[in-house]
């Protein structure tokens, strides 16, 4: 496996060459992907933008037929050829007027469509990503390709595109329009191609390397200004703020000289290319001029002359501008389409088993879990849960409870053996009816944007006010909720804002009793409840127990009260099971825990 | 978001402009020199034509070729002349913008930083981060371009115009009519592009509030098979995005059609009118060579307002987001008269302290409903009640992270408005429940309150949390943690909270439920080292379990916002009903449970 592959190379700025051209090869095929099916509005665009140019840069060259025919002719009394090229004038502009702003429609709705594919593909990528990628990968960083990298492409495709590509035809034309106008005058452009091209590369690879400046360095000062933000409790309570100023201070001064590095490069550049320009205009005019005055060149010639060297130079500064967006734009495509190239570790599978009216019996079938790494959390072991049984899960913090449990929930998939349902491979089953049929709940609750009602019901999209207000007083949540601003209907702003934390595992249980699964999975899904919630819990899972197999982990001996059976985990092994009674009897590490804890309630 | 201004409550674009004032002044004379100079590139462009109508006039039209190399090095000349000025037009604005840049990005981050919690629980972290990055780096590059070219080319234009009335005032006439629909097309514009950008602005942020959640609450949308929902929320959401920006493009397109019909289309009329006037002999072939010279460079500052009104707009909203922040006032400052705590004793008082959150409906109780508390110098006091009793909000207020909205808080007789900020928060740290780590060292997470702690303070307080599994990180208390480095678990962050809270050596310690997240034999590791430290701290605890509240000398109990008991653990058991059921109700539940054989 190459060291590039997905996310893995995105801090590195040491790729070798052979990498950076994975790099890109990848990005390049993610761009072709989403360009393929756009194929055909592209080509048209492509017609109205050249054609809509044309338009444009023939007017100089009517300029010069009116001015050079038209008039002679005029004192002739003959005013057709003036009409003419007045009039071919007017309808070149009209029509490249109408052109140019369906142009920009239909621009717009490439760009649009390009970023919409983008947006979904990485969302609905990382929704399918495993909980293996998801906890090495930050949060922060799945946000940021979402956001700051989709503003470098959008910034991209909106301004830059649409004018390199108008840009590009443009002085193409120009420089036609040019030669075919007087080809003496095309040579004096054609001499300004030289610094022309010496001024460009300059700018290219100095340009480079200060954009990339400027990247890294707002990278930076965006970190500490979301970390600051999202744990101002700390940052007031610890006095941080002052030191954090100063931080913050230096990480935008360090923009700045960036930014500022950036902008000395236009600063010469820009100017680079308007004396370019204007000494090609004093050529073309002293060569043009002396052919005007001995008859060999026609005067309104010399002025279409003139303005095409004048606007040939125009967009150049724009194209510059566009190099600019265009290195953002593909890092950051370089970064999504490593993200995209992640391939989820746990996989749906290609033709599921159907899973009708599921009874809840589990079996861990010589099963081993061991990490990327090749460390080994949880040796082989067979495990056998039968349908309605509750077990309580005891040990430790990190003696495997919650891989046992993310295991049976296929957040991991197992390195050996499989865990199965009812007879079925987990990994054989359908996500719906897996999800159906198994459902864990953790101790970080996590309520999203909406309504109380609307968090409860995602356990159950489809259901009714009745069946939500039914839940949540079977977990002891409905007193709470009525008391809020406006019950069931409350906004919950903020990652939960006012809900506090044992509140939110009440509506996560709820969630949860109304989703009404086979088997339900509890990772310490009580501890930031206060005792008579608790209790309200228990009761409330006794009667939600009943009839489905559960996992309980918690540790609060409490819970194991409502349990059938207790597994001792120690360094990744049950050592020891049987019923609470057994246990709590015998002299092993559950004893001693049970007696200490009894202790500990007074 | 309800602190977004409605649009008709809106100011005009120059008083919007105008608050920018204080941050650009100290930029104001190398912006003024760099429009002057703008001004002056404008001119020369300008000037060119009109050597051009000499030359053609004078020398040409006899075929005397003797007058073009003089005529070609005063071009020359010009051009020349103009390139510099751009040059220093550049170079003038350049540095003294991105310190304007500078300037409000501090400014916005230290004003953040002083806004109360009670501000930041109303505004998501990327709200606030997309005024201080793309905002205020769109209004600098406004600064130097927008406004520059606004002005440079508004000056062009005009002196343009005269100069074309002057070569030929039917011509010049007919220009300048043209500017009339110009105008017209331009207001329009900006009136159907205002909205537009406000609300794709606002679309925008909702699109990215949903990635945040998504990816916070992956664990929850896996559990529950509701990736599938998530996504087509998020797909309806990206398509109205999408309606919107179409829009904008709509109204862009729009514009440019007719900014680039109207100066051609009036040219072509030109051309006509100027080659009957040519034919009539009452225009010169220069003067007409000239009016189409000086036409073509008022081209590009023509065709450029649609794009400079449409940044301006984009420019405006900005500001009015960056203000919108730096507007709302700091409610908790420091006193103007403070007093100071030299040997504080830590004598912890609530009297009569109530408290609202400003979003609460105004039917509701307050909160806390009259606290009346004291915590002698020394003593621990436990806080029981219910969940959603107010216990954290009511630890939030002795370190002024929300304000008293009734009584007062005082630390040995001084209230606690009296003092510095920094101050009382020196005497006053605390554990939150939820560890909040940032991205840097063990040791700068542990020492935060207390940067200038010696190693035998740092590893004593890591002693107290029972932290010793910083030891075994990669490189001891030197490992960097937080969202950019190492992730810990939910034990571990607490522990590192509490030592963060201990090493702190506060007068008064306040600990929100510090033991919630370990387990059974961590907890009672911690309790024991955490005994031993609170024999001589005043602290306060919240605790949801008896094994907590026997950290403490005595309980308060929280109930209906109100203290309704003040007692030690067995008293209280044996006399408050209430205690009772929050505290010990399972044990006597539990006991019968296990009664029954199994």
């Amino acid at each position: 496996m190459s060291t590039t592959t997905g996310v893995s190379g995105e801090e590195r700025e040491d790729l070798t060459r052979a990498e950076n051209q994975a790099v890109r090869a990848r990005s390049r095929k993610l761009l072709i992907e989403l360009l393929t099916p756009l194929r055909r509005r592209l080509a048209l665009t492509l017609g109205v933008v050249i054609v809509s140019t044309a338009l444009q840069v023939a007017g100089p060259a009517l300029v010069a037929v009116g001015i050079d025919r038209g008039v002679p002719a005029l004192g002739g009394g003959d005013p057709l050829p003036l009409l003419l090229a007045g009039g071919g004038f007017l309808a070149a502009t009209v029509l490249g007027a109408v052109l140019i702003g369906w142009y920009r429609v239909l621009q717009a709705r490439i760009s649009q469509a390009v970023l919409y594919e983008l947006r979904r593909r990485v969302f609905r990528h990382t929704q399918r990503l495993s909980l293996d990628f998801h906890e090495s990968y930050t949060s922060g960083r799945i946000i940021s390709r979402q956001t700051s990298d989709l503003d470098s492409i959008r910034e991209l495709l909106d301004e830059g595109l649409g004018n390199l590509v108008s840009g590009v035809f443009y002085t193409a034309f120009t420089a036609l329009a040019l030669v075919l106008l007087d080809p003496i005058s095309g040579l004096a452009l054609a001499a300004a191609m030289l610094p022309l091209f010496v001024l460009v590369r300059w700018f290219q690879v100095r340009s480079q390397r200060a954009f990339r400046s400027t990247r890294t360095t707002s990278a930076r000062m965006i970190v500490q200004f979301v970390e600051t933000m999202t744990g101002i409790r700390a940052v007031q309570a610890f006095r941080k703020e002052r030191a954090n100023a100063d931080r913050f201070g230096g990480l935008v001064e360090d923009n700045r000289r960036s930014n500022a590095s950036v902008f000395r490069l236009f600063g010469t550049f820009d100017p680079g290319l308007v004396l370019i320009g204007n000494l090609t205009v004093a050529a073309v005019l002293l060569v043009g001029g002396i052919r005007v005055a001995e008859g060999g060149l026609a005067i309104g010639v010399l002025l279409a002359v003139l303005l095409y060297v004048r606007r040939f130079f125009d967009p150049l500064e724009e194209l510059a501008m566009f190099y600019n967006g265009y290195q953002s734009a593909s890092a950051a495509l370089e970064k999504i389409s490593g993200v995209l190239e992640e391939a989820p570790s746990v996989v749906d599978p290609a033709e599921p088993v159907p899973l009708r009216s599921p009874r809840g019996h589990v079996r861990f079938e010589g099963v081993e879990f061991a990490y990327r790494s090749g460390r080994v959390v949880l040796p082989r072991f067979d495990l056998e849960l039968p349908a309605g049984q509750t077990v309580a899960l005891v040990g430790a913090t990190g003696a495997g409870k919650s891989t046992l449990a993310k295991l049976l929930s296929r957040f991991y998939d197992p390195t050996q053996g499989a865990v199965t349902l009812d007879g079925v491979d987990l990994r054989a089953l359908s996500p719906a009816d897996l999800r159906r049929a198994i459902v864990m709940v953790t101790q970080e609750a996590y309520l999203f944007s909406g309504s109380v009602a609307d968090n409860i019901a995602l356990g159950k999209p489809e259901a009714t006010r009745a069946e939500i207000v039914a839940a949540a007083t079977a977990v002891g949540a409905d007193e709470f909720i009525r008391s809020l601003p406006h019950g069931y209907d409350t906004d919950v702003n903020k990652r939960g804002g006012r809900v506090s934390a044992g509140q939110r595992q009440l509506l996560s249980f709820a969630r949860a009793f109304l989703a009404d699964p086979v088997v339900l999975l509890l990772d310490e899904a009580t501890a930031s409840l206060d005792i008579p919630s608790e209790r309200a819990v228990q009761d409330a899972l006794q009667t939600l127990l009943s009839d489905r197999t559960a996992v309980i982990i918690a540790h609060r001996l409490s819970t194991v009260a409502i349990a059938d059976r207790v597994l001792v985990m120690e360094a990744g092994r049950i050592v020891e099971d049987g019923t609470p009674a057994e246990l709590i009897a015998g002299d092993g590490r559950f004893a001693s825990l049970h007696a200490a804890w009894r202790d500990s309630l007074i | 978001m309800s602190a977004t201004p409605g649009p008709e409550r809106r100011k005009s674009i120059p008083r919007t402009m105008a608050r920018l004032a204080p941050f650009v002044r100290p930029a104001l004379p190398r912006l003024a020199g760099g429009i002057a100079v703008g001004i002056g590139a404008g001119l020369v462009a300008l000037a060119i034509p009109q050597v051009l109508e000499v030359l053609v006039d004078s020398a040409l039209a006899d075929g005397d070729s003797s007058a073009v190399l003089p005529a070609t090095l005063v071009i020359l000349a010009l051009g020349v002349v103009e390139a510099f000025a751009i040059m220093a037009r550049r170079w003038l604005i350049l540095a003294p913008n991105t310190h304007v840049e500078s300037r409000m990005r501090n400014a916005l981050y230290t004003h953040l930083q002083a806004l109360p919690v009670a501000f930041h629980d109303r505004w998501p972290s990327g709200q606030l981060l997309s005024r201080a990055v793309h905002d205020i780096s769109l209004i600098r590059r406004w600064l130097a371009f927008g406004v520059v070219l606004l002005v440079v080319n508004a000056v062009t234009v005009t002196v343009g115009a005269v100069l074309l009335i002057g070569i030929s005032p039917l011509l010049g006439g007919v220009f300048l009519l043209s500017a009339i629909p110009v105008w017209l097309i331009a207001i329009r514009f900006e009136r159907t592009y205002t909205k537009a950008a406000r609300r794709s602005q606002d679309q925008a942020g909702d699109l990215a509030t949903a990635v945040e959640e998504s990816v916070h609450g992956i664990r929850v949308l896996k559990a529950f098979g509701r990736g599938g929902h998530a996504l087509a929320k998020f797909e309806r959401q990206a398509e109205e995005l999408r309606g919107t920006e179409m829009e904008k493009a709509r109204a862009v397109a729009f514009i440019w059609r007719w900014l680039s019909l109207l100066p051609d289309g009036t040219l072509a009329v030109c051309l006509v009118l100027g080659a009957v006037l040519a034919a009539r002999g009452e225009l010169s072939a220069g003067s007409l060579v000239a009016f189409f010279a000086t036409a073509t460079v008022l081209r590009f500052p023509i065709e450029s307002i649609g794009f400079l009104l449409s940044f301006t707009v984009d420019a405006r909203n900005s500001v009015d987001r960056f203000f919108e922040v730096l507007d709302e006032p700091v409610l908790i400052a420091d006193p103007d008269e403070p007093r100071t705590l030299d040997a504080p004793r830590g004598r912890l008082e609530f009297r009569g302290v109530r408290f609202r959150y400003p979003d609460a409906p105004a039917s509701a109780r307050d909160l806390l409903d009259g606290i009346d508390l004291v915590v002698e110098p020394g003593e621990t006091m436990a806080i029981v009640g219910l969940t959603g009793s107010g216990k954290s909000t009511l630890t939030a207020l002795p370190p002024r992270l929300y304000e008293v909205t009734g009584g007062s808080i005082t630390i040995d007789g001084v209230d606690i408005r009296e003092l510095r900020l920094a101050e009382l928060r020196r005497h006053v740290a605390m554990a939150f429940e939820d560890a909040t780590l940032f991205s840097d060292t063990v040791r700068a997470n542990v020492l935060l309150g207390a940067p200038d702690a010696t190693d035998e303070a740092l590893a004593e307080a890591l002693s107290v949390a029972q932290a010793g599994f910083v030891h075994d990180l990669p490189h001891g208390v030197d490992t960097i943690i937080g969202e950019e480095g190492l992730s810990l678990s939910g034990g571990q962050r607490q522990r590192l909270a509490l030592a963060r809270a201990v090493a702190a050596k506060p007068a008064v310690l306040v600990l929100d439920d510090p033991l919630s997240a370990l387990d059974v034999e961590t907890e009672v590791l911690v309790e024991a080292a955490l005994r031993r430290l609170l024999a001589a701290t005043t602290a306060l605890v919240i605790a949801h379990r008896p094994s907590t509240v026997m950290l403490a000398d005595r309980v308060a109990v929280l109930e209906d916002g109100r203290i309704t008991a003040v007692g030690t653990h067995s008293q209280l058991l044996a006399e408050h009903e209430h205690y009772r059921y929050v505290i010990s109700s399972l044990e006597t539940d539990d006991t019968s449970r296990e009664e029954v054989p199994a």
